[in-house]
C-alpha cells in the first residue's frame, strides 16, 4: 500500500466581487491531480509559478481543504477530517517552508521554536525538553550554542536549518518540502540538500519535494510529477530524465534550463507564449496555446494520462 | 569607437557605507572593462558586491550613507563618473547607460500607461516629437517580441505578466539606444521559459545595436549560456576574471572551483549522490580576516592565506585570480 494517494483532487479558488460579494469566477489551481508516494521515496512536484504545485503540497497537508477527491494516508481517506480528527495525522506529516524567515517566529528564539513542537505534541517528558532539543540541533547541523538566537541572527541557511529541525521534532514519516532550496545561494542550496538526504535515511522519510527547479528535482528526487496550469502532464523516474522525458512540456523546461556549461551552449528552446491564466482554462489540453506539436485533437480533448512503461505516465495526444 | 578602447573602465573601485557600527567597505580593489558588443558576467553569492558595483557605475548609491573613495575610477567615454556630478550624471544614466533591475513591477510606475513611460524617457533624452515618440515607443515594444503593441502601449503595468514586464523594463532601457546596459539579475524573479526569452531577446539586442552588456546573476547557468567574459566576486572583491570558457573548464580561483562542483550536475552517474559543499558562510564584512577572505572555508588553505592578503595576480590568457596557489587542473 502507497504510503499516500491522491485520487482526483481538485481545488478551486473562487474570485469574488461586484455587487453581493458573488463569486465572479473560479481559478482552477488543481485540475483533477491523482498519484501515488511509495514509503520512502522521494516524489518530485516540478512546474512554473502558478501551476498549482504549492497548492497540491498544502492540499496534501490539510493547510487548504480539496474542492472534491480524495486523499489517502496510509489507506485512510483524510480529506474528509476535522481538524480535532486530523491531529494524530499532523504528528506523522510536516511542511518546509521556502522563506525560512517568514516561517519562523522572529521573537521565538530557534530553541523555543524547535521546543515549541516537542512539548505541544508531548513527544518527550518536560525533563528531557532539552536534551531533546540539543539532540535535533545536532541532527540538522546547528551548534548548541545557536539555541538562544533569535531567527534574525541566522544566514538563510541556518534558518532553513532552524526550519527542518522544527519539522523533524514530532518524529514525522511524511515530510512536504514546498522549495526548501529557492531562496539560498547555491554553495548554501547543496549544504541543506545533503542533509535532507541524510535526514532522509535517519529518520525514515518519505517526501514530496516541491520545486521549480529541474536541475534540482533531477538531482534529488527519485520519481517527480510535472505540472502545468493546474493538471499533471507526466510523471516519470528521475535517473534520467534528459533521456526519457517525453511530454513537450518537460522537454521544453529542460530546454529551457541553462546549463552551466558553456561549450553546450544551445540555442535555449524558447516557448512562444504566456502560461494563459488559470481562470479559463482551455477546452483540450492545456498546453495548446504553447505546444509546438499542437493539432486539432489537442484542442477539442484532454488527453488522458497514459502508461508509456511501468512507473512512466504521459498526457499528450501525440506520442 | 575603436574596438580596442574600452567602453567603460573601471579602476579600484572601492564603496563604502557609513552604518551604526561605524564605516563598512563594500567592495574594493575592483577594476574591469567592458567593449562595445560584449557581455561581461558578474556572478556571485548574496553579498559579493555585485549589486554595489553596478550601481556605483550608475551613482545610484544614496549620498547620504555611501561613499565612492575618491581613488576610484569610473572612466565612461573619457569621463570619470566616479566624481561627476549629479547634473552630468542625468545626461549619461538612461541615456548612454541604462540599467534593468530584478523585479519588474517596482522599476514600472504602477499609476501611468506603459506608453506614458516610454514617451516620458524619449520627451528627457530626445529631440523628437510627439508623433515621432509615439511611433519609436510601439516600435521598441514591438522589438522586445510584445505581441499587440500598440495595445499594450495604452495599458498598465499591473495589465501584463511577469515576463512581459520585464520586457517593458527592457524597452525602457533600449529606448535611448544606450553604449552600455547593465542588467542586475534580470531573470531571477521569472520562470525558466520565460527567461529563455529574455536571454535570447539581450544576445539578439546586443548583435543587432553593438551594445555592451554587464550581467549580473548568481546563475552559473545563465553566464554560461551568454557571456563572454565573466568576473566571480567574493566578499566585495574579484577573485577571478576569465573568459567565459576557460573559467568553466579550468577555474582557477578555489571558490570558483568549489562553486561551480555545487551545482547539481543531470544525468544517471551524478544522481541523488552527495553535493560538493564549501563549508561555512561568507564573513561579515565588518569582521574580515587578516589575509584571503576565502581562507575559512577554502579546501586548499596554506599558512600564508591566514597572514597575507593575495593580490589579483595576472595569468595567462588575460585571466587573473586572488589566490597564492591557483589551481591549474582542468
Amino acid at each position: 500500500m502507497p504510503l499516500v494517494e491522491v485520487s482526483n483532487l481538485v481545488k478551486y479558488f473562487p474570485v469574488r466581487g461586484g455587487l453581493m460579494n458573488r463569486i465572479l469566477r473560479q481559478v482552477h489551481a488543481v485540475n483533477g491531480v491523482s498519484f501515488a508516494i511509495e514509503k520512502g521515496e522521494i516524489l518530485g512536484v516540478v512546474g512554473e509559478s502558478g501551476c498549482g504545485k504549492s497548492t497540491l503540497g498544502k492540499l496534501i497537508i490539510h493547510l487548504l481543504e480539496a474542492t472534491a477527491g480524495e486523499i489517502l494516508y496510509q489507506g485512510q481517506d483524510i480529506s474528509q477530517l476535522s481538524s480535532r480528527e486530523l491531529m494524530p495525522y499532523r504528528r506523522q506529516m510536516q511542511m518546509i517552508f521556502q522563506d525560512p524567515h517568514s516561517s519562523l517566529n522572529p521573537r521565538m528564539t530557534a530553541g523555543n521554536a524547535v521546543r515549541e513542537m516537542l512539548a505541544f505534541h508531548k513527544i518527550v517528558p518536560k525533563s528531557e525538553l532539552p536534551a531533546a532539543v540539543d539532540t535535533l540541533f545536532a541532527k540538522v547541523g546547528i551548534h548548541a550554542d545557536a539555541k538562544d538566537k533569535y531567527p534574525h541572527e541566522f544566514s538563510g541557511g541556518q534558518k532553513q536549518r532552524v526550519g527542518i529541525a522544527r519539522a523533524l521534532a514530532v518524529n514525522p514519516e511524511f515530510i512536504i518540502a514546498d522549495e526548501p532550496v529557492s531562496a539560498l545561494d547555491v554553495s548554501i542550496q547543496a549544504q541543506v540538500l545533503n542533509l535532507l538526504m541524510e535526514l532522509k535515511d535517519d529518520f525514515d522519510l518519505t517526501m514530496l519535494f516541491i520545486s521549480h527547479d529541474l536541475k534540482v528535482i533531477d538531482h534529488f528526487c527519485d520519481r517527480m510529477l510535472v505540472m502545468y496550469l493546474g493538471t499533471l502532464v507526466e510523471e516519470m523516474p528521475c535517473r534520467d530524465i534528459q533521456a526519457d522525458a517525453l511530454h513537450p512540456y518537460t522537454q521544453a523546461l529542460l530546454g529551457a534550463n541553462p546549463l552551466p556549461d558553456p561549450t553546450q551552449r544551445h540555442e535555449l528552446t524558447v516557448l512562444s507564449g504566456e502560461v494563459p491564466s488559470s481562470y479559463d482554462l482551455p477546452q483540450g489540453c492545456p498546453f495548446v496555446a504553447r505546444c509546438p506539436l499542437v493539432t486539432e485533437q489537442c484542442h477539442a480533448e484532454m488527453p488522458p494520462l497514459l502508461e508509456t512503461e511501468p512507473g512512466h505516465r504521459v498526457a499528450c495526444w501525440e506520442l | 569607437m575603436s574596438q580596442t578602447q574600452p567602453l567603460l573602465e573601471v579602476k579600484n573601485l572601492k564603496v563604502g557605507f557609513r552604518t551604526d557600527r561605524g564605516n563598512v567597505t563594500a567592495i574594493e580593489d575592483v577594476s574591469f572593462q567592458v567593449r562595445a558588443g560584449e557581455i561581461l558576467g558578474i556572478v556571485g553569492e548574496s553579498g559579493c558586491g555585485k549589486s554595489v558595483t553596478s550601481r556605483s557605475i550608475m551613482r545610484l548609491l544614496p549620498e547620504r550613507n555611501s561613499f565612492i573613495d575618491p581613488g576610484s575610477e569610473i572612466l565612461f567615454d573619457g569621463k570619470n563618473l566616479a566624481q561627476a556630478d549629479e547634473r552630468t550624471m542625468r545626461t549619461i544614466r538612461g541615456n548612454r547607460i541604462a540599467m534593468i533591475f530584478q523585479e519588474p513591477m517596482t522599476a514600472l510606475n504602477p499609476v501611468f500607461t506603459i506608453g506614458w513611460q516610454l514617451d516620458e524617457a524619449l520627451k528627457y533624452h530626445t529631440t523628437m516629437n510627439k508623433t515621432e515618440r509615439r511611433n519609436h515607443a510601439v516600435e521598441m515594444l514591438r522589438s522586445v517580441e510584445i505581441p499587440n503593441p500598440e495595445q499594450r502601449y495604452r495599458e498598465y503595468p499591473h495589465q501584463l505578466s511577469g515576463g512581459m514586464r520585464q520586457r517593458v523594463v527592457i524597452s525602457l532601457a533600449l529606448c535611448c539606444d544606450p553604449e552600455l546596459l547593465i542588467a542586475d539579475e534580470p531573470t531571477t524573479a521569472l520562470d525558466v521559459t520565460i527567461q529563455a526569452q529574455i536571454l535570447r531577446l539581450m544576445d539578439k539586442l546586443r548583435q543587432k545595436n553593438d551594445t555592451a552588456v554587464v550581467l549580473i546573476t548568481h546563475d552559473l547557468g545563465v553566464i554560461a549560456q551568454i557571456c563572454d567574459r565573466v568576473i566571480v566576486m567574493y566578499a566585495g572583491q574579484i577573485v577571478e576574471t576569465s573568459e567565459v570558457n576557460a573559467l568553466f573548464s579550468r577555474p582557477q580561483h578555489p571558490y570558483t572551483k568549489a562553486l561551480l562542483e555545487s551545482i547539481p550536475q543531470p544525468g544517471p552517474a551524478h544522481h541523488q549522490t552527495r553535493l560538493p559543499t564549501i563549508d561555512g558562510v561568507v564573513p561579515s564584512l565588518f569582521e574580515l580576516p587578516a589575509g584571503c577572505r576565502f581562507q575559512d572555508r577554502c579546501a586548499f588553505e596554506e599558512d600564508q592565506c591566514a597572514r597575507e592578503k593575495p593580490a589579483l595576480s595576472k595569468e595567462a590568457n588575460s585571466r587573473t585570480v586572488r589566490c597564492f596557489f591557483p589551481r591549474n587542473e582542468s
